[in-house]
């Protein structure tokens, strides 16, 4: 056992840092830092920037042309991207739909998609969730019906996060209604363009639009779309669940998270004392920090084990667990140090030069609202917990 | 003992509550509580024709009531229908003015809004650490200082400031024109402003104004645990009907006992903050009413974010719209935590208390 990084770890991390610090858009950083919304151009600039230099595929193996990094090296690229402000690399094209082409696609969609992933050609986006089908996702009623050579579907998706940007959206469609509803669901890839598509934003409780509906009349996708075997959708979005790619514990936002709390904490002020000498405050603070250095190593041993044994186990559900909880407790703490000016809304359109917050903390009740949909979307907490109480106690 | 609501204040709440529901429905309130002035001008002469303001006054003084139990039956309507009215800055204006042996006719009737001035950037709860000075020259008074998250402050026709004098805390009446006000709208509705004072002439209302400045704080702090109150027996209401009308599985999403758990857990941290609530407003005129509000506002305030947290964990999604009403009354219950003192700051006081 040793819990040093080696020198070669090291080395990554320096450089790393080095990227990032040449490369990031210190206008692009200012924002994520601050919690302001990225336009689509602020996205698809710092895609192009990790793809140039060969780390915006960072989960995809050699052979499709990823860096190979193990769970050690994306556990530094994460935690020294999130503390330098980068944007985090939208999961859907890169980390998701990408897999199950390397799985289950066709030669013919692997050429033809992945590229346009890497390029930014396409932008993708989730259509699993319905308005009657969240947690249980396999009661989905959005029908894909085979005729000659194309599917008509129809139905609605929702939650659909940032479609407005986006060009295209894999969805899990019904194909066949009798029989166990699991064994009815396909993979299909939609074009967003197609006639019969409609996209509405919802707008958040903070406010913000990144989520939205989409509605499907009479939608006509080619058959040559469908992923897989039709039928075999479950078992593709069962497969995208349980290999753990994209840093569910999100120990980057934590880390990041937590420097920032701290560095507020040290400076706003509570009967003539800094709110950091508040022993209650600190109590909060260092309760987190602990949880936060334990939940690194947490999330270090599983993903070493699950990358040794091949065998993904049940670390997803406890790091989605514990790593919604540290960031939710987090942001809570954030807005909490601000006391009333957490809340003037919204906070950066504040007439003049007039700070109530420091800038970079200006949105942090929005933030802490905002996240309060990380323990419920991705499966939400209470499902994670279904899953591990199913396979521990076996009743 | 007797726990039952006076027939004068059973009245008032229906009616209070009917007034509501029609003037600030759901979908009416997520637009009119984020735009200025923040409020709504027609639902502020409503409320004052029903004497919502008299319940803030005693009898004696021309009112209706001025009891902590007047103030909790009122806030707790306020809370229910997530009313965006400045009704808090005039509760808390109307103790200081009663303290003042000053007019209360205007607050009475609604005719003048009122907006109490005592939060600094670097001193949002505690009296001692303000440090807006007054200053007099022959018989006129000017401040300088800035007072910062002025509740009801963008739109008010007068507010009362507290600001330090070489012998102490004193308070002033600023006519809002000689000050610099910059309004603002807040996260979970309604209105505010930054008040920057700037050899701003004012007139002295208190000299010795700390003991009425704790009053009304205290009042303040009762009415807001009543608000929370009002709001957590509504989104109870919403997440219980949810949780037995939302099927996912085949089932109503309550029949899993995971949730259940929680939803009686919510039911009974609810009660406790009744009852500190209804002891806090019982103490109001008593040796003990600092003490009592810091248990009820230290209580209220973890269980409210509790609430706000947990009822749109079990809604799910939805709850995290804009479109739904649980999204908004879960950044109220959050946010009041933020008004005249958190959890903490109130333990604090508890504990101070404990030491002496
Ligand atoms: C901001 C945001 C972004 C999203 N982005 C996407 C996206 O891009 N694409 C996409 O397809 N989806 C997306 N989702 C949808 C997300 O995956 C769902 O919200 C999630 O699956 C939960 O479903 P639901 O909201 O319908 O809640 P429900 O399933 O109705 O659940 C309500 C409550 O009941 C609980 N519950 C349900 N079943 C059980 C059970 N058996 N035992 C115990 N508790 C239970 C849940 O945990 C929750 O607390 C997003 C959601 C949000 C909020």
């Amino acid at each position: 056992m040793d819990l040093n990084f080696t020198e070669q770890e090291l080395a990554f991390r320096e450089e790393v840092r080095r990227f990032l610090d040449e490369k990031l858009p210190a206008e692009i950083a200012d924002k994520v830092i601050a919690g302001r919304e990225l336009t689509k151009s602020d996205m698809e600039r710092w895609h192009a920037i990790l793809n140039a230099r060969g780390w915006l595929a960072s989960t995809w193996p050699v052979d499709f042309g990823g860096p190979g990094w193990g769970p050690v090296e994306r556990h530094i690229f994460e935690e020294e991207a999130c503390r330098a402000g980068a944007p985090r690399v939208l999961p859907f094209g890169l980390h998701m739909l990408a897999h199950v082409l390397m799985k289950f696609g066709t030669k013919e969609q692997q050429d033809h998609y992945l590229p346009r992933i890497l390029e930014g050609t396409d932008w993708w986006c989730q259509g699993y969730s319905e308005p009657g089908a969240g947690s249980d996702l396999a009661s989905l009623r959005t029908t894909a019906v085979r005729g000659g050579d194309a599917y008509l579907v129809n139905g609605q998706k929702t939650w659909t996060t940032l479609g407005q940007h986006a060009n295209r959206i894999f969805c899990l469609v019904r194909t066949k209604k009798d029989g166990k509803p699991q064994e009815g669901i396909s993979f299909l890839l939609v074009d967003l363009d197609s006639p019969g598509i409609e996209m509405r934003p919802i707008r958040l409780i903070e406010g913000g639009h990144e989520v939205n509906e989409v509605f499907f009349t009479d939608v006509r996708v080619p058959a040559e779309n469908l992923v897989g075997d039709e039928n075999q959708g479950w078992t593709i979005a069962k497969y995208l669940l349980t290999h753990e790619r994209t840093n569910i514990a999100g120990i980057g936002f934590s880390v990041q998270a937590f420097e920032q709390v701290k560095a507020l904490a040290r400076t706003v002020k509570r009967g003539g004392k800094r709110l950091i000498d508040d022993p209650l405050y600190a109590a909060r603070l260092a309760r987190v920090e602990a949880e936060l250095e334990a939940l690194k190593i947490t999330n270090l041993r599983m993903l070493s084990n699950a990358q040794k044994n091949g065998q993904p186990g049940l670390e997803s559900s406890m790091l989605k667990i514990k790593g919604t909880v540290i960031r939710q407790a987090l942001n809570d703490l954030a807005r909490r140090a601000l006391g009333p000016a957490a809340g003037p809304f919204p906070a950066e359109a504040l007439a003049g030069n007039l700070e109530i917050a420091p800038p970079e903390h200006a949105r942090a009740a929005a933030r802490y609202f905002n996240n309060r949909k990380i323990s419920i979307f991705g499966g939400s907490n209470e499902i994670q917990r279904n899953i591990l109480s199913k396979s521990m106690l076996e009743l | 003992m007797d726990f039952e609501t006076s027939d004068d204040r059973r009245m008032l709440a229906d009616t209070l509550a009917r007034f509501l529901a029609e003037a600030c429905p759901p979908e009416k309130r997520a637009t009119l509580a984020y735009a200025a002035p923040f409020h709504d001008h027609e639902a502020w002469s409503g409320l004052a024709g029903l004497g919502v303001l008299m319940a803030f006054i005693p009898e004696a003084e021309g009112g209706l009531g001025g009891r902590g139990f007047d103030v909790m039956t009122v806030f707790e309507q306020i809370g229910r229908a997530l009313s965006p009215e400045p009704v808090l800055p005039a509760l808390m204006a109307a103790r200081l003015l009663l303290a003042a042996r000053g007019d209360v006719d205007g607050l009475m009737s609604g005719e003048v809004r009122l907006a109490v001035a005592i939060g600094e950037p670097d001193a949002p709860w505690d009296l001692s650490d303000i440090a807006t000075r007054a200053e007099r020259n022959a018989d006129r008074w000017t401040l300088t200082g800035r007072k910062s998250v002025v509740y009801g402050g963008n739109d008010a026709d007068r507010l009362l400031v507290a600001a330090r004098t070489g012998e102490g805390l004193s308070l002033f009446d600023v006519s809002p024109e000689n000050a610099g006000v910059i309004g603002y709208g807040m996260i979970d509705g309604g209105g505010a402003a930054e008040v920057i004072l700037d050899a701003t002439p004012a007139t002295l209302l208190i000299e010795n104004a700390e003991d009425a400045l704790n009053d009304a704080l205290d009042h303040g702090r009762l009415a807001l645990c009543a608000e929370a109150l009002g709001a957590m027996d509504h989104v109870q209401a919403l997440t219980l009907d949810y949780l037995k009308t939302r099927q996912q599985f085949g089932r109503p999403i309550g029949k899993n006992q995971a949730l259940q758990h929680r939803m009686v857990d919510l039911m009974t941290e609810i009660e406790q903050a009744r009852s500190i609530t209804i002891l806090a407003a019982s103490r109001m005129a008593e040796g003990d009413r600092a003490r009592s509000v810091a248990m009820a506002k230290h209580l209220v305030g973890r269980v409210a974010t509790l609430v706000a947290e947990e009822a749109i964990q079990m809604h799910g999604g939805i709850a995290m719209t804009w479109e739904h009403p649980v999204s908004h009354y879960a950044k109220r219950l959050v946010m009041i935590d933020h008004q005249l003192g958190d959890t903490d700051f109130h333990l604090s006081r508890l504990m101070e208390d404990l030491r002496a």
